[in-house]
């Protein structure tokens, strides 16, 4: 966050954005918005034990949107100038059938965010190409001494620093400046021929200090090491219907599919969504609390504001099984009447904005992890998943198990390898029987797609029963 | 026209400027790519329009090689400033990396010469009425249909072109101009007695307006797809036959085409590594990739490298030939590059495919699926389950239960789970109907067993 408005570093005035914001709001528009963007991504990888790519990437550009009723008029520049701008502007305005002709739109309040999430003189982006990368080559030499069947790591670390000034048309001049970095490890495992590949990575709106803390980026090496070697052992999965333990964590992405994507304004305003109508009603069962938390401070899905310029907030989605609120931006809140939640959000200046997800998970209960894995007789135990995928409107959704072990008669016994695990939204959570007290977040890894968008995202999850899920493996 | 001559020859004059500022800078090779474009997009719901873009973008990508390291940069900001930057800042953090061996252009001698006309770019200029009625058609033609057809996504109308400038330090400098639109309506039903919902969609896509199927038609079949979902239940887990329709094949090889992509296979991270020459598939199975269809959505005279396309057998009856290559993958595995260099601006060069396919057998669908007694008729797949390196597959699945030959009901909720060599080892059928959507297609294909999981 930092200064008030960056608008200069775009080389704008602020009487040319009003200017321009005025040619958009023409008198059939009820909302319209200006975003500035610049971002500059930085990427190093290793592989074979060579730090041999590196990657640089500048854009820069403006969107411009309007909206009229449940009409939006979008348009983009990744040129700044007075002309293009207007361009955009005219663009923009055009589903609006209004006759042409500048409107005064309301002197903007210069705002600065009320949070500062992720302070820019704590979260340094900027670290010498030389220190990332003798940070990768560390990792290579801690996954290899791990095992020495350990015959490839692939390791990279992606950093991204975004500076957006937002203007909207009901009187909001306000920026922000959101730092991002990821780092991410793969091993591929060889014993007798059959090769296994294990993952692991983390992150967030983090300076490169969060890597070094307490040798973090030699932990994510360790763990993507170990999971490869585990897999090696791993027997094929079951199929069929049983009861899942899922681990805390990552396995929260059980909760951005199942229940997170239904519950997006847009789908339930337009009526498409298996939750369309559903508020109110018992979507879980009652030990099943679901947030959407924008305001952790430095995690991946956290922002001080939308790219609305709407402060980012919590939002309780399920409470104690009940369906309670939907995700929100400015548009789908006006047209269904209900409250913005902060949630409107875009890939970049390239693409309109939509209801989307921060950071969503469950709220711990009580039960103890041990005494949840103890209580199935057969089933399976899934700790790490890789994607997972939802349609919105038949309520199905899938999300597949990296690291996953059987449990027999109360306990952990043999690793089985990947499978997907499918059920329907609405129904799965009413059977969560037993939510452990020990909720954890996801480590910052998470992207979410949602109309070719990608933003980033965050899941948790205490440790849970499901009673009943289907499990797609092959064994019988 | 005048300024669209001027300003293809300021992006060619910009990037020998480029290149030679490069090598000013300490550069020893150096490739730069310019892509630059306009897009249209228009969505319609329930008849009105819910969504409009419109944009020019541009952007420009820079390669250097200081000897033996690497590094690329990419930026929208073509100011003289801008750029002096980058050429500096490309050479500065290619400094910072490790020597990689086997880096570098590909050999001067190999560049592409002639181009071949392959007709990727249409002038059709649609207003922007026109394409907003072409959308509203495609979804009126998916509402009209059938009274169980009570809601949409929308329908779509897309247009693009665009022109991609490339230039390295051999000297080679190529260029071309392709366009692409495209249609699409995704209806929502419902069924009458139960209230569940069911989505699907149906689109074209094709580089020529005039090759467009018609909105009615998209819309039609759009409507059909969605309402023959209604009342789908789960079926018993299982191990039987499953055919999976066109697109869902097309999935199937766009499995393979990352397989055989060279950097999967030099990291040991495909599980086709070391089977080049061995036995894939059965003999009816062979897969092409083939750069150089006229008119294809994947065809472009040369590869992000410079290097010529072509026509390459990747799997010949049943056994596979060929892997797809750039230079640098190619390099690693002492093979020669397929002229598969993919490149988007601002990313090192990978490998991607051009028209990837499966060549079509000689039984239609319904042939197919009358040879199977019970088993499954996939035409939608979700998820990510699938392990490239061990070739594990494991991915949630709706379609049709096959009873006696028909297709007796609409399943879902249940997932298909088998492993990717045993799958391609076991293609029982392959059918007539290919039909290109995309860069990757296949027709109709029936694998002999695979476990069905549901309840």
């Amino acid at each position: 966050m930092g200064e008030l408005v960056q608008l200069a570093s775009f080389g704008l005035t602020e009487g040319e954005v009003l200017s321009a914001l005025g040619r958009v709001k023409v008198r059939d528009v009820d909302y319209a918005d200006l975003y500035f963007e610049s971002c500059v991504s930085e990427s190093v990888s290793m592989e074979e034990s060579l730090v041999k790519r590196a990657t640089k990437s500048v854009s820069q550009g403006v969107g411009v949107r309007a909206t009229a009723g449940e009409k939006t008029g979008f348009a983009y520049s990744d040129e700044l100038t007075k002309k293009d701008l207007e361009l955009a502007a005219d663009t923009a305005r055009y589903i609006a059938n209004s006759p042409s002709g500048a409107m005064a739109v309301p002197a903007p309040v210069r705002q600065r965010p009320t949070r500062d999430l992720y302070p820019v003189e704590r979260v340094q982006v900027e670290v010498a190409t030389a220190d990332r990368v003798a940070l990768l080559n560390a990792i290579d030499a801690e996954a290899r001494r791990y095992d020495p069947r350990i015959k490839n790591v692939m390791a990279s670390f992606n950093t991204e620093y975004k500076v957006v000034v937002v203007a909207t048309s009901d009187g909001t001049l306000i920026g922000d400046v959101q730092p991002l970095s990821r780092l991410q490890v793969t091993c591929i495992a060889e014993e007798n021929g059959q090769r296994q590949s294990g993952s692991f990575g983390g992150g967030g709106r983090v300076g490169f200090e969060f890597y070094r803390e307490g040798d973090q980026y030699l932990r994510y090496a360790r763990e993507a090491a170990r999971e490869a070697i585990l897999n090696l052992s791993a027997v094929d999965a079951p199929a069929g219907v049983m009861p899942v333990v899922l681990g805390g964590g990552w396995p929260g992405i059980l909760l951005h599919e199942a229940i997170g994507h239904g519950l997006e304004a847009d789908f339930n305003r337009k009526k498409t969504s298996a939750f369309s109508n559903l508020l109110g009603k018992r979507v879980a069962s009652d030990v099943c609390t679901i947030v959407d938390d924008g305001t952790l401070p430095g995690r991946r899905g956290s922002l001080n504001m939308d790219d609305e310029g709407t402060p980012t907030g919590r939002t309780t989605l399920i409470e104690n099984g009940i369906l309670r609120g939907y995700i929100t931006d400015k548009l789908n809140a006006r047209l269904m009447g209900i409250p913005v939640t902060g949630n409107g959000r875009r890939e970049s200046y390239q693409s309109v904005v939509l209801p989307r997800m921060t950071n969503t998970f469950m709220l711990a209960g009580t039960s103890d992890p041990e005494e949840i894995i103890r209580s199935v007789d057969r089933g399976l135990y899934a700790v790490s998943f890789g994607g997972g995928q939802v349609d919105i409107t038949n309520g199905k959704f899938v999300f597949s198990a990296s690291e996953a072990y059987l449990i027999e008669g109360g306990k952990v016994t043999r690793p089985v390898k990947g499978a997907t695990l499918i059920g329907s939204g609405p129904e799965i959570l009413t059977k969560v029987s037993m939510v452990g007290h020990d909720l954890k977040l996801d480590e910052g890894i998470g992207t979410c797609g949602k109309d070719g968008q990608s933003v980033p995202v965050g899941v948790g999850l205490p440790t849970i029963r499901i009673d009943e899920i289907t499990v797609g493996g092959t064994q019988r | 026209m005048n300024q669209q001559l001027q300003q293809r020859e300021s992006y060619s004059q910009l990037a020998l400027d480029l290149l030679a500022k490069a090598k000013r800078s300490g550069a020893t090779e150096a490739d730069i790519i310019i892509a630059d474009g306009e897009t249209f997009s228009v969505q319609v719901r329930l008849g009105a329009v819910d969504r409009l873009t419109k944009a020019r973008e541009k952007h420009l990508g820079l390669r250097v090689f200081v000897g033996k390291r690497s590094a690329s940069t990419s930026t929208s900001d073509f100011s003289a400033d801008s750029l002096n930057q980058l050429v500096n800042e490309t050479c500065t953090l290619a400094k910072a990396v490790v020597e990689d061996p086997v880096s570098g252009l590909p050999a001067a001698d190999q560049m592409a010469g002639a181009r071949p006309e392959l007709d990727l770019f249409d002038p059709t200029r649609l207003s922007t009425e026109q394409q907003i009625d072409l959308a509203k058609r495609v979804e009126a033609a998916a509402m009209s249909t059938d009274e169980r057809v009570t809601n949409s996504e929308g329908g779509d109308f897309d247009s693009s072109s665009g022109r991609v400038v490339l230039g390295n330090s051999h000297g080679f400098l190529g260029e071309y101009q392709s366009s692409s639109f495209s249609m699409a309506a995704s209806p929502v039903a419902t069924d009458p007695a139960t209230g569940a919902m069911q989505r699907d969609s149906w689109y074209d896509v094709q580089r020529k307006f005039s090759k467009l199927a018609t909105p009615e038609a998209v819309g039609l079949e759009a409507a059909r797809r969605t309402v023959r979902k209604l009342g789908a239940r789960k079926v018993a887990t299982q191990r039987v036959p499953v055919v999976f329709d066109a697109e869902m094949a097309g999935s199937l090889m766009g499995n393979l085409c990352g397989a055989v992509s060279g950097y999967a296979l030099y990291k040991g991270a495909s599980f086709l590594a070391g089977q080049l020459g061995q036995p894939l598939a059965p003999d009816y199975v062979t897969v092409y990739d083939d750069g150089r269809v006229v008119g294809g959505l994947g065809s472009r005279p040369f590869d992000g490298e410079g290097l010529p396309t072509r026509k390459t057998t990747v799997v010949e009856r049943g056994v596979l030939k060929s892997y797809l290559l750039d230079t640098y993958s190619g390099r690693k595995l002492g093979m020669a590059s397929t002229g598969n260099a993919s490149r988007s601006v601002g990313e090192n060069p990978s490998v991607g495919p051009t028209n990837f396919y499966l060549a079509p057998g000689t039984k239609t669908a319904q042939e197919i699926i009358k040879t199977v007694q019970q088993g499954l008729y996939v035409t939608d797949l979700i998820g990510f389950g699938i392990n490239m390196v061990t070739g594990d597959y494991s991915r949630g699945a709706s379609g049709f239960w096959i009873e006696g030959g028909e297709l007796a009901y609409p399943v879902e909720e249940i997932t298909i789970a088998g492993n990717l060599k045993e799958m391609f080892a076991g293609i029982e059928m392959v059918g007539s109907d290919l039909v290109f959507r995309g860069r990757i297609a296949s027709p109709t294909v029936k694998i002999c067993e695979m476990t069905v999981a549901g309840s």
